[in-house]
């Protein structure tokens, strides 16, 4: 014979242990459909830079992403935080994806701007938005120099440094 | 009456809704462009109303075209394999056999005196690029000597029988230089690195390009690539109209294999659907007429 | 164990053991609906008729398909479209069929508006209903990607992307959703997942649902009339068929239905055969490049309409940006219909049109939806990009408004 407060506590117990089970298995579940462990560690981009022609747009691909690297020209003028110098001549390294809804920019290279056919966004040399729904200037994605090869995807000085900056301004 | 009423509110606001967002928002995206133009008639550098001397034309070839290009069917024979021309040139150099076919008179005539104006590529080969067209312009030729060539390339190329074997021979001949046909198991005749070098990237797979281009885009785009794609290292070919739609018909052929299929299809389905809705209709009048 | 006497015939035998014959009272014969109803009345059947038409082309494209980045699309167009017999009237069947539900099930959905059939009992057909067209959109959405053309891509980078706008979580649950940091092959598999499996099993699980929602607060009427089911059941059964307010759902409802979707047939296979191209985007058939954004993206025309409302904030209001109001709104958009048997305060069951102040807002609001539609499709720039914030807002607004109207069409007409 079990009073009440007995079979209410075995109900109890029941139910718990039958919850603790059904959300291991979410848990179980979620962490299948993370990214694999070889998609997150996917590797590293070397781009050497000292080949590059100025004004004329370079992309390399990063984690399925395109990169745009752009040489300044001697009159182009760099940009606060935005440029790295790498020898003699200016930079903009940036994920090449329109920060409203992700479509690749095209370069117009007469007016050294960047133009997103998607919905019109505009963004400067430098990546700044100057027009249009993008929210926010192109992202910068992690870099680090190594002489003159670029390496994409660890963050080294000049990195910290202009992120620094960004979140300082 | 008043059921009749609901249905032509619904089928208004369906058709307004469809107007807009399929042909409206073409229009919008796509909007029409100059027809295309067969004549060619912006090309005037060459009279061609002047007679050609095959026997003259003959001479003339020999001494000035078949170094590069093979003409297969007056026994010229291509001088080195694929691989290698396209090393040497750029692209392959065109077999010239099928050229006095399905190339306009008026086109050929013009881009052997200037083939640069003619391709319609003055944007890529400019003077800054430091790039050149690998076949030399003939403006130094008389256009009586030009119009000897063009009336000896017509005389030597075959005769050929309409139909799906002709297509694909002007496929082949128009486009199978640089483009594959992945589907018909055509590859480009130039290798890919090379395409890449001279085109700036990869020409694209045609298999689908009836679908997802349309026969009307196609129609305009083969005339004059700029026209619709301003810019585009593709040249303009020179095609003949019938040309032409041959080679649309072929892109047809592989890319819709079963258009007739389905239209056959179509008219049989809606036939037997018509019968079946006649009946439903007759049916549900008579198991209604007891309960009105 | 109940006692069971030698059947004496097959029907009998199997009434034993499955109680058919009850059951067919309960589900066809003896199922009431009213007589004062008209064609849109048969948009449900239409709907579970398109719906087995998906499956059984899905089960033949399933056969060939192939989920995997660099076989999807030729699987697709080679395989399916040209070499399978009938493989392209599969697909389609599948691709015009997928398009064609969602206007049926939008004329389903503003005909309930309409008539005012979400009320007084009437929630739970509505809210299941609206879980429908969720799990339709979901389903639409993850087949779209299947055959890896560049819209395909392109839709699903886009819409994956505006995930990534919920705040903390979001970069990660973009990641998470796709597998990868971009639409990849790991996308394709685990849409294909959902696009053959797990949707389809929860969209039969709330059709049953829907149906069974319909049971006790029973079918609404061309009037919004309420009256007694089991004493017009009654009627009917003693033989007073024309005066009873109710036909049983086997064969007098059904014969309407099939005389309906004989002639929506004959329209639906037009568009199979001859007209299929807005199912069926040509951009499509260009294989998915990650590395080249087609000039225009938008996405299936059913969705053009919320995809408006989530552009049409296109600049900053007081500190938030545009991007995060269009998010909101668009957040908004979806979630307000399920909500609408709770906004609607005015206890009247009737067609719109005999309401005095909700006709306005209904007809406004079918102006507004294709405005949105339209617009969705269209560049959003320069005017277009006004029209958009526009409409978007009056979207807004007209929800916003109509706890108030309908309160005051209450007022008006005493309870009525």
């Amino acid at each position: 014979m079990m009073d009440e407060s007995r079979r209410g506590f075995i109900g109890k117990a029941f139910g718990a242990v039958a919850a603790v089970g059904g959300i291991a298995s979410l848990i179980a579940m979620k962490k299948t459909w993370d990214p694999l462990p070889s998609v997150m560690s996917a590797g590293f981009t070397m781009v050497d830079v000292s080949g590059l022609e100025a004004n004329k747009l370079e992309i390399a691909v990063w984690r399925g992403k395109p990169v745009f690297i752009l040489k300044y020209t001697e009159d182009m003028k760099p940009t606060d935080g935005r440029n790295v110098k790498i020898g003699d001549h200016y930079f903009s390294v940036m994920i090449g994806l329109c920060t409203h809804l992700g479509c690749i920019p095209a370069y117009r290279a007469d007016q050294h701007d960047f133009k997103c056919a998607c919905h019109g966004g505009e963004f400067t040399d430098a990546g700044i938005h100057k027009f249009g729904p993008p929210p926010r200037p192109l992202d910068i994605p992690p870099f680090k120099l190594d002489g003159v090869t670029l390496v994409l995807g660890e963050e080294g000085p000049e990195y910290k440094a202009m992120m620094a900056k960004a979140g300082g301004a | 009456m008043k059921e009749f009423k609901i249905l032509a509110v619904i089928v208004t606001l369906v058709g307004i809704t469809y107007y807009g967002i399929e042909p409206y928002a073409h229009h919008v995206m796509h909007p029409e462009v100059a027809p295309a133009d067969f004549s060619f008639k912006t090309l005037k550098n060459v009279d061609t109303t002047l007679a050609g001397n095959v026997e003259n034309g003959k001479v003339l070839v020999e001494a000035n075209c078949i170094a590069c290009h093979a003409i297969d069917a007056a026994g010229y024979p291509q001088m080195m394999p694929n691989a290698d021309a396209a090393a040497s040139y750029g692209v392959v150099p065109p077999d010239l056999s099928s050229a006095g076919r399905i190339y306009d008179k008026n086109y050929l005539a013009n881009f052997i005196y200037d083939p640069v104006t003619a391709m319609h590529l003055e944007g890529k080969y400019t003077p800054e690029s430091g790039k050149a067209f690998p076949m030399p312009a003939y403006n130094w030729m008389s256009p009586q000597e030009i119009m000897d060539i063009v009336t000896y390339l017509q005389s030597v190329t075959p005769k050929v029988t309409e139909g799906k074997e002709a297509n694909k021979a002007t496929f082949e001949a128009a486009c199978g230089r640089c483009h594959d046909m992945k589907y018909a198991g055509i590859q480009a005749t130039t290798p890919k690195d090379n395409l890449k070098a001279y085109m700036g990237a990869t020409p694209p797979d045609l298999s689908q390009y009836i679908k997802s281009r349309g026969e009307h885009y196609l129609h305009s785009f083969i005339n004059d690539p700029q026209v619709l794609l301003h810019g585009t290292s593709m040249p303009r070919v020179g095609l003949t109209e019938k040309a032409q739609e041959e080679v649309i018909a072929y892109m047809e052929t592989i890319g819709d294999s079963k258009k007739a299929e389905r239209e056959t299809l179509g008219l049989w389905v809606m036939l037997y659907t018509l019968i079946f809705a006649i009946l439903a209709w007759l049916w549900k009048r008579k198991i209604w007429s007891e309960v009105h | 164990m109940a006692e069971f006497k030698k059947a004496d015939s097959m029907l009998e035998w199997f009434d034993q053991r499955l109680g058919v014959v009850n059951f067919v009272k309960v589900m066809m014969t003896e199922y009431w609906i009213p007589k004062n109803i008209n064609f849109l009345w048969a948009m449900g059947v239409l709907l579970t008729v398109l719906f087995t038409f998906l499956i059984v082309s899905g089960i033949f494209l399933l056969m060939y398909y192939k989920p995997d980045v660099n076989m999807a699309f030729d699987s697709v167009n080679y395989t399916i479209m040209q070499e399978v017999a009938y493989g392209w009237l599969f697909r389609h069947i599948h691709a015009v069929g997928a398009s064609v539900v969602f206007l049926v099930i939008y004329v389903h959905m503003f005909t309930g508006i309409y008539y005012g059939s979400y009320k007084k009992g009437r929630e739970m057909i509505w809210v299941s209903g609206m879980l429908l067209f969720v799990l339709f959109s979901a389903e639409g959405f993850s087949g779209y990607m299947l055959p890896w053309g560049q819209m395909s891509y392109w839709a699903a980078y886009v819409i994956t992307e505006i995930f990534g706008g919920i705040p903390f979580i979001g970069d990660e649950l973009v990641v998470w959703i796709r597998g990868n940091f971009y639409v990849s092959d790991s996308t394709l598999t685990r849409f294909f997942m959902l696009h053959v499996l797990l949707i389809p099993l929860a969209i039969l699980g709330a059709i049953v649902f829907h149906f069974y929602a319909l049971r006790f607060p029973h079918v609404n009427n061309e009037e919004g009339e309420f009256f007694d089911f089991d004493e017009e059941a009654e009627k009917y059964l003693a033989g007073n068929k024309k005066e009873s307010k109710v036909v049983p759902f086997w064969p007098v409802f059904l014969s309407k239905d099939f005389f309906v979707l004989g002639f929506f047939m004959l329209f639906f296979f037009y568009l199979v055969f001859f007209h299929y191209n807005f199912a069926m985007d040509p951009v499509n058939f260009d294989k998915a490049d990650g590395l080249k954004t087609p000039a225009h993206i938008y996405p299936e025309w059913y969705f053009l309409w919320s995809y408006e409302v989530l552009r049409g904030f296109f600049f900053e209001i007081a500190g938030v940006s545009g991007k995060d109001l269009g998010l909101i709104a668009f957040g908004i958009a979806n979630a307000i219909f399920f909500v609408m048997p709770w906004l609607d305060r005015s206890p009247m069951v009737k067609p719109a049109n005999q309401r005095p102040y909700f006709k306005y807002w209904f007809w406004f609001l079918m102006a507004d939806l294709i405005v949105l539609t339209v617009y969705g499709k269209l560049p959003p720039t320069g005017a277009n990009a006004w029209v958009g914030f526009a409409s978007s807002m009056t979207f807004l607004v007209l929800f916003a408004a109509l706890p108030f109207i309908t309160k005051a069409e209450a007022k008006k007409v005493g309870g009525k």
